[in-house]
């Protein structure tokens, strides 16, 4: 076991993939010279070059666009956004070609391409770098999108990304990278089609993902104390969605909440609660309670985005509300 | 590629190939011919709503699709727009798959999924058929940084329109290539129209070929009604980028004689601008080119537009009895692994 962070984690996944695969290379604003925006590809540009380690002008687009030519030309490019807000200058990009190519040609042309970037709030960044948008690439099919909120994940997600003939998105939470655990020497390639069960339970069933993930895990040892035994379900995969495991969870504990850093309306949160209707509505003994972000542009106060991404007792107050 | 890849040429069928005893300006001909007849029929199947969707016509700039295939070798790559039959016909997609694309049929060259505006082939590596404009500047600077990175001398020929140059990709892309040095030839058709906006009232300053160049990058301006000078021109910029010269800009200065596309009621263009445009047609500049040289006696014209003719015929009989994907395959090719559905394997 050594101690790393996300950040050294997720290096770790970059710098295996280099070494492992030729096709494979990262670009993207500042991933090389400056170390990366939040540093996770620190010390890379040294070891691999800069053909491989390609800094990027601000374009993201062009370099989106760029990545899934590359691919379809026989690479494997990691391509790394800085921000999900601003992924929307790639927008078209990800959802006008790597999403379709393969559709509209007819299953000639797949687009083997990884997309990383930043996501979620917590660091007073204000309303163009905070919001968590990833439900919106959920909507899109031909994407498949990740959420590691683990070690283990953000070690292990990447390489079975690369190996996926399609377009795969990872979505980092940025007030991730700074936490540290153990990971087991050794660590390596994940599942990347199921959710997992963090915490097993009998009462109630918190379903999240990503940076609201510990949130979860902090509402449930808090329930615990009042003799709540709360299941603790990890998406890990926003699209698609392993509904199996979240909606079996519910049919056993019968409660359900749904906890998303992106807006109530429209979002992945509202996604789920409906499965969990279409699936198991009569194992309910209450409503799908929902904890999200509240529908503001994300403020820059500490004391208003506190209040307005999903907190610990938010968490605890919406299982209270289901009589559980 | 997710399937075995497949010839979009059938087995039998009378492609436009070159013959070995043909005179180069005559071949050049034939070909424009294929592209004209071949749209020209589209129009009277429109009509006859076999052709349904949005179908966007390049009858007058056949020269530019003409010329600057002539100058690709098999193994480099084209990236087209939304009107894109020309550039498919010319790169060597067989009639018979384009006109069972349009016609949605399984046989057509995206098995019927993409349509006119879509057209892909692997085995000419024709990677579409982009009807975002400019969308798909930034995939051929990609296929060129593969290209780049796996030492391959390809080059890769990215087709776009007057339009495409006030949106951002273009500018985004041109750098990007000029950093990298990338091996793109960037071939803008520049009907003087994006959709009905005149050039004029879309951009401050309409010398492309300078604004281009202003990315350095080598550019330069062409007749794209004279398929010689486009065939020229497109032959010095591809041995360019080839031999390690970074990407070169061709503005192709052309006109589309018919509207934007079938729902189009031209209000926006004076007719004397049109039929002043029509004068220089390229086909006959061309024929009467070669009947001056020699090259086309007395009835080869016609026999040629004979030969043309029937080759759309045989195209339209095959779209015509092609087949219809089943219903039960809707959610194929969603993902490479999953032969039904969309949730990955």
């Amino acid at each position: 076991m050594s101690v790393v962070t996300y950040r050294e984690a997720m290096r770790q996944a970059i710098s295996e993939a280099l070494t492992r695969d030729d096709r494979v290379f990262l670009m993207g604003e500042d991933v090389g010279r400056y170390g990366g925006c939040y540093a996770v590809s620190l010390g890379l540009l040294e070891e691999f070059g800069p053909e491989r380690i390609r800094d990027t002008s601000l374009s993201e687009s062009a370099f989106v666009g760029a990545g899934i030519g590359a691919a379809l030309g026989g690479m494997r490019p990691i391509v790394e956004i800085m921000t999900v807000n601003f992924s929307l200058l790639a927008l078209d990009q990800i959802v006008n070609n790597a999403a379709t190519l393969l559709y509209m040609s007819g299953g000639q042309f797949n687009v083997p391409l990884v997309i990383r970037m930043t996501t979620g709030a917590g660091r007073q960044l204000g309303a163009q770098h905070s919001h968590s948008l990833e439900g919106w690439y959920t909507h899109v099919p031909g994407l498949r999108a990740l959420a590691p909120a683990t070690l283990e994940d953000a070690r292990g997600m990447l390489w079975p990304a690369l190996e996926d003939p399609d377009p795969v998105l990872i979505f980092e939470h940025g007030a991730l990278y700074n936490t540290e655990g153990e990971l087991p020497e050794g660590a390596g390639p994940v599942d990347i089609g199921t959710a997992a069960i963090r915490r097993h339970g009998d009462d109630v069933t918190i379903i999240t993902y990503g940076g609201t993930m510990r949130t979860g895990l902090g509402a449930a040892e808090q329930l615990a104390g009042e003799g709540i035994d709360a299941e603790v379900v990890d998406l890990r995969c926003l699209r698609s969605l392993d509904i199996a495991t979240f909606v079996s969870s519910v049919a056993h504990t019968h409660r359900a909440v749904v906890v998303d850093e992106g807006w109530r309306t429209g979002s992945l949160s509202a996604e789920v609660s409906a499965r969990i209707m279409e699936e198991v509505f009569y194992d309910l003994d209450a409503p799908v309670a929902r904890v999200c972000s509240a529908e503001v542009p994300m403020p820059y106060a500490k004391h208003l985005e506190d209040e307005t991404v999903p907190q610990v007792a938010d968490v605890v107050a919406a299982v209270h509300g289901l009589g559980a | 590629m997710t399937e075995a890849t497949v010839s979009h040429v059938e087995a039998g069928e009378p492609v436009g190939a070159r013959r070995p005893d043909e005179d180069h300006g005559v071949f050049l001909l034939r070909q424009m011919l294929r592209i004209r007849q071949f749209e020209e029929r589209c129009v009277e199947l429109y009509s006859h709503s076999l052709i349904r969707g949005f179908l966007h016509l390049g009858i007058g700039e056949e020269a530019c699709a003409v010329g600057i295939m002539e100058a690709l070798s098999r193994e480099d790559a084209v990236v087209a727009t939304y009107r894109e039959h020309g550039h498919a016909l010319a790169r060597g997609i067989g009639m018979r798959s384009v006109m069972a694309e349009l016609e949605g049929k399984i046989e057509g060259c995206s098995r019927g999924r993409g349509g006119s505006m879509h057209l892909f082939d692997a085995a000419t590596r024709f990677y579409g058929g982009n009807a975002i404009v400019g969308g798909g500047l930034p995939l051929a600077v990609g296929l060129a940084l593969a290209d780049h990175l796996q030492g391959r001398p390809q080059v890769t020929a990215c087709f776009f329109g007057d339009g495409a140059v006030a949106e951002g990709e273009f500018h985004e892309s041109m750098n990007l290539a000029a950093l990298w040095q990338l091996p793109v030839l960037f071939c803008c058709e520049n009907n003087l129209y994006a959709m009905g906006t005149a050039l004029e009232r879309s951009e401050s300053e309409t010398d492309l070929a300078l604004k281009a160049a202003s990315y350095r990058v080598p550019s330069w301006a062409v007749d794209g009604m004279d398929v010689f000078a486009v065939e020229d021109a497109a032959g010095k910029a591809v041995e360019a980028v080839r031999g390690g010269g970074g990407p070169h800009f061709l503005e192709l200065r052309t006109y589309r004689f018919r509207a934007h596309s079938m729902y189009d009621p031209d209000r926006y263009r004076d007719k004397a601008e049109i039929e002043g445009w029509k004068q220089r047609d390229p086909i006959p500049a061309l024929t009467q080119r070669l009947t001056a040289s020699g090259a086309l006696a007395t009835g080869d014209l016609e026999r040629i537009e004979g030969e043309v003719s029937a080759e759309v015929d045989d195209a339209v009989a095959f779209a015509e009895a092609g087949t219809i994907e089943p219903v039960e395959d809707l959610e194929r090719f969603v993902t490479s692994g999953t032969s039904h559905g969309g949730e990955p394997s």
